[in-house]
């Protein structure tokens, strides 16, 4: 036990030190933003008091827009120009979205990823997103006094490449400084466990809005294991209201209704569900544009007999998710709800059926992804200082990663449930004699044939040189971060040809687009973007000082004395130049110190390594 | 204690020797103590370098952690690095008894297909002889240090493998018919 704590120069826990790091619940219906305050998570309401944003925007034509619960209240009047589910878009094109044709959007099919013609002009789903974000970041920096140093945002555990990129993309234009994608059922078990000191085996089951996500966790001492995941990222309380909706229209017999008509319909199935959650029936009313009523009664039974084939599927992806961990319903010792959807009576008892005992869902369902994403921001962010306060996240890519071979069928690289970050190589050859050029496209879904995939990029390596067929040997890497974000490289191995690519260009945006959207989004205010782009820099700049300072602290022994000083003063000329406005100057100090820095990086990883295998000798090892 | 390198192999990273029988639960005790240090998690806030060098080890202790854990996988990567390569698409050379087997199997798989319980009780005879594969394993590199047989033996392990797979989809297309 220790009485005192001496801290370390330079590693002083001060309270005014603590940085100021947010997790972000982006859902498909309402997002919260949660902070750590005295090390509780809590989620930060707005200034009214309301802790959930309705994930909407309206965009007028004079280029505003409104974000929230105003542009909820417009919805029904417009709708065309009021988005509503953008999380549903996010990495998708037209032919991508179910019931497209029911929507009251203005969709533009673009490559990649669909836009939506508004009154403010053509709108991406990324834009979309980070006009949420960025209220959810105004809202925290007005809470906590200041800028926020690092997020973590959620995302479906199920999302695949396309998805998160988006997602990332979206983060960056809001401008907040990503530290992680975090995936929604493994922060709310981040949340639960760390309130309740549980261990075992846990289910989380995340309905939402739009997505449906089961992660199969193994807890225990401060390590939240996750074993498998599986879902349907087109799958939530969306498909239950629109299945309500449907009902709605074939009993009252209408047909073909205008945008509002749409919108004010699918508003009042989604009352109804909402209502049945603690009724045996309800009414669904409406009085339609062209004053007609339309006046049902639904009760909670027929309601579960229409949607029972929306809850089979969650069920059928949980049980294979149970079987891709080797495990049974029984060998399950918690189930954790999440999402407003999960509130629906028949759900749950599903829930329970399958698993054979009472779900739990004591936190909140609403907020415990905010809360798990605050509490994991909290320690990314570097805020956890002693030994023992710490927990650590083992998770896994949802969707098996692989590349198109001859007759369009996949030859699969990294199998889903792989634990990340992840990196696999596999070697291929040419079928052409004299071939100098192969395509490569990487695909990921669990299908056998490449058209039944998604494709995520395709790229060219060239430059081989020629030889007969099936003489030269192409390796190709695949790489996934901890983010789940994958990056492919292929090197011909004979000759060394090299060509990389991250995963990107079909759905993510380039940086010249980033830089264009934020322009705009400033106003085109060229001082304000410049300003933008050099706080960037000081940020980075800031996390390698920090980073370095750290590091001498703990192992300044690991360097020769010479590279020593040259660090300190690489330090002392990156500290001078972050206070300056000189952005080029700050990039060149950045660069020196981050080139002086690179190797101690690797041998302090070394000694950490050794450090953590020490205490057991050679022999205790070989007994 | 030797400098650890990422390039060193599986079982020295996790300070274990390199034998067929591993306790797995001082391999998962290793393999957590390792990516509690190395994890991106710990360098989310750090310098590019740190977040680039986390992001390599972290990868490696997966993988030999993947690797380590499996006894298929281990047995591979004992052989391989003992200089007995398995190479399973070039070499399917087996014993002739072995070849019997594997020929009864599979008449055994497409007669059971449909049937539950056939489809379990050839499951449990596969998982047996899977079993004994491992013992024999066990004599091989632990006892006798007989890679070249040892990859004999993996090459079984590997069509047993499959088998097991196979069964595994034969049950479920069964009891998603129902």
């Amino acid at each position: 036990m220790a009485l005192l704590q001496i801290a370390e120069p330079g590693m002083s826990p001060e309270p005014h030190e603590r940085r100021r790091a947010v997790g972000i619940d982006l859902g498909t219906t309402n997002s919260l933003v949660a902070t750590v305050r005295h090390s509780l998570p809590e989620v930060l309401p707005d200034a009214q008091g309301r802790q959930l944003l309705p994930s909407i925007v309206r965009y007028l034509a004079d280029g505003t827009t409104e974000v929230g619960h105003v542009a909820q209240e417009h919805q029904a009047v417009d709708p065309r120009n009021t988005i509503v589910s953008v999380k549903r878009f996010m990495g998708r094109g037209v032919k991508d979205v179910e019931h497209i044709e029911n929507l009251p959007y203005d969709f533009v099919d673009s490559p990649g990823m669909l836009q939506l013609r508004t009154a403010a002009g053509v709108k991406s789903p990324i834009e979309v997103s980070a006009e949420i974000l960025r209220t959810l970041r105004e809202r925290a920096e007005e809470s906590l006094g200041g800028p926020i140093d690092g997020a973590v945002i959620t995302v479906p555990a199920y999302f695949d490449d396309a998805q998160r990129q988006a997602t990332k993309d979206a983060a960056r234009l809001a401008g907040l400084d990503i530290l992680r994608l975090l995936n929604e059922p493994t922060a709310a078990a981040v949340a639960y466990g760390l309130d309740s000191a549980a261990e075992g085996i846990y289910a989380v089951y995340d309905l939402g809005g739009g997505t449906f996500d089961i992660s199969i966790l193994k807890l225990s001492k401060g390590v939240f294991e996750v074993l498998s995941t599986g879902g349907d990222t087109a799958l939530g309380g969306d498909d239950f209201d629109h299945r309500l909706y449907c009902w709605a229209l074939e009993q009252a017999q209408l047909s073909l209704l205008p945008p509002e008509d749409q919108r004010l319909l699918t508003i009042k199935a989604r009352a109804a569900k909402e209502a049945l959650s603690s009724k045996a029936s309800t009414t669904l009313q409406a009085r339609l544009t062209d004053h007609r009523w339309v006046n049902l009664t639904i009760g909670a039974d027929g309601f579960a007999a229409m949607t029972q084939h929306l809850v089979a599927k969650t069920v059928s992806a949980a049980r294979r998710a149970l079987k891709d961990a080797g495990l049974a319903p029984g060998d399950v010792q918690g189930v954790v709800l999440v999402g407003g959807a999960t509130r629906m009576p028949h759900v749950r008892r599903a829930v329970a059926d399958l698993f054979g005992r009472e779900p739990l869902a004591d936190i909140d369902p609403d907020k415990v992804v905010a809360l798990g994403a605050g509490l994991q921001a909290d320690l990314l962010v570097g805020n956890k200082q002693a030994d023992g306060e710490d927990w650590l996240l083992l998770d896994v890519i949802p969707l098996s990663l692989g590349l198109e071979t001859m007759g369009g069928l996949v030859e699969r690289i990294i199998p889903r449930n792989a634990t990340i970050p992840v990196a696999r190589a596999q070697e291929f050859t040419t079928f052409k004699d004299g071939q100098t050029a192969m395509a490569l496209h990487v695909v990921q879904g669990e299908r056998e044939l490449v058209a039944d995939c998604r494709s995520l990029a395709r790229f060219e390596l060239r430059g081989i040189p020629p030889m007969t067929a099936g003489a030269a040997r192409i390796q190709v890497g695949f790489q996934v971060d901890a983010d789940g974000l994958l990056s492919v490289s292929a090197r011909e191995q004979t000759s060394g040809v090299e060509a990389a690519i991250t995963v990107k260009p079909s759905y993510g945006l380039s940086d010249e687009t980033i830089a264009q959207m934020l322009a705009e989004a400033m106003g085109s205010a060229d001082a304000d973007v410049q300003a933008r782009v050099l706080r960037e820099s000081q940020v980075e700049g800031q996390r390698l000082l920090d980073a370095t300072r750290k590091a001498l602290a703990a192992d300044r022994d690991l360097l020769a004395e010479d590279e020593a000083l040259a660090i300190d003063a690489g330090v002392a000329t990156l500290a001078a130049a972050i206070d300056g406005t000189d952005r080029e100057a700050l990039e060149a100090a950045i660069h020196a110190l981050a080139q002086d820095t690179d190797d101690f990086a690797a041998r302090r990883m070394d000694r950490s390594i050794r450090t953590a295998l020490a205490g057991r000798s050679v022999d205790d090892v070989l007994k | 204690m030797a400098p650890v390198s990422i390039a060193q192999d599986h079982f020295s990273l996790f300070g274990l020797a390199p034998r067929f029988v591993l306790d797995l639960d001082a391999l998962e005790a290793a393999y957590r103590r390792i990516q509690a240090q190395v994890h991106p998690d710990r360098f989310a806030a750090g310098s590019a370098a740190e977040r680039r060098v986390a992001m390599q080890w972290a990868t490696r202790a997966n993988e030999a952690f993947r690797t380590l854990r499996s006894p298929l996988a281990r047995a591979t990567y004992l052989c391989e690095t003992h200089g007995a390569p398995i190479e399973a698409e070039s070499n399917t050379a087996m014993p002739a008894e072995f070849l019997v087997e594997q020929l009864d199997w599979r008449e055994s798989l497409d007669e059971a297909r449909g049937d539950p319980a056939a489809l379990q009780a050839l499951a449990g005879e596969v998982d047996a002889v899977g079993r004994d594969i491992e013992k024999r394993l066990t004599d091989a590199f632990d006892v006798h240090h007989d890679y070249a047989a040892a990859a004999v033996l993996v090459r079984q392990l590997m069509f047993i493998e499959r088998l097991r797979a196979e069964l595994s989809t034969a049950a479920d297309a069964h009891s998603t018919a129902d």
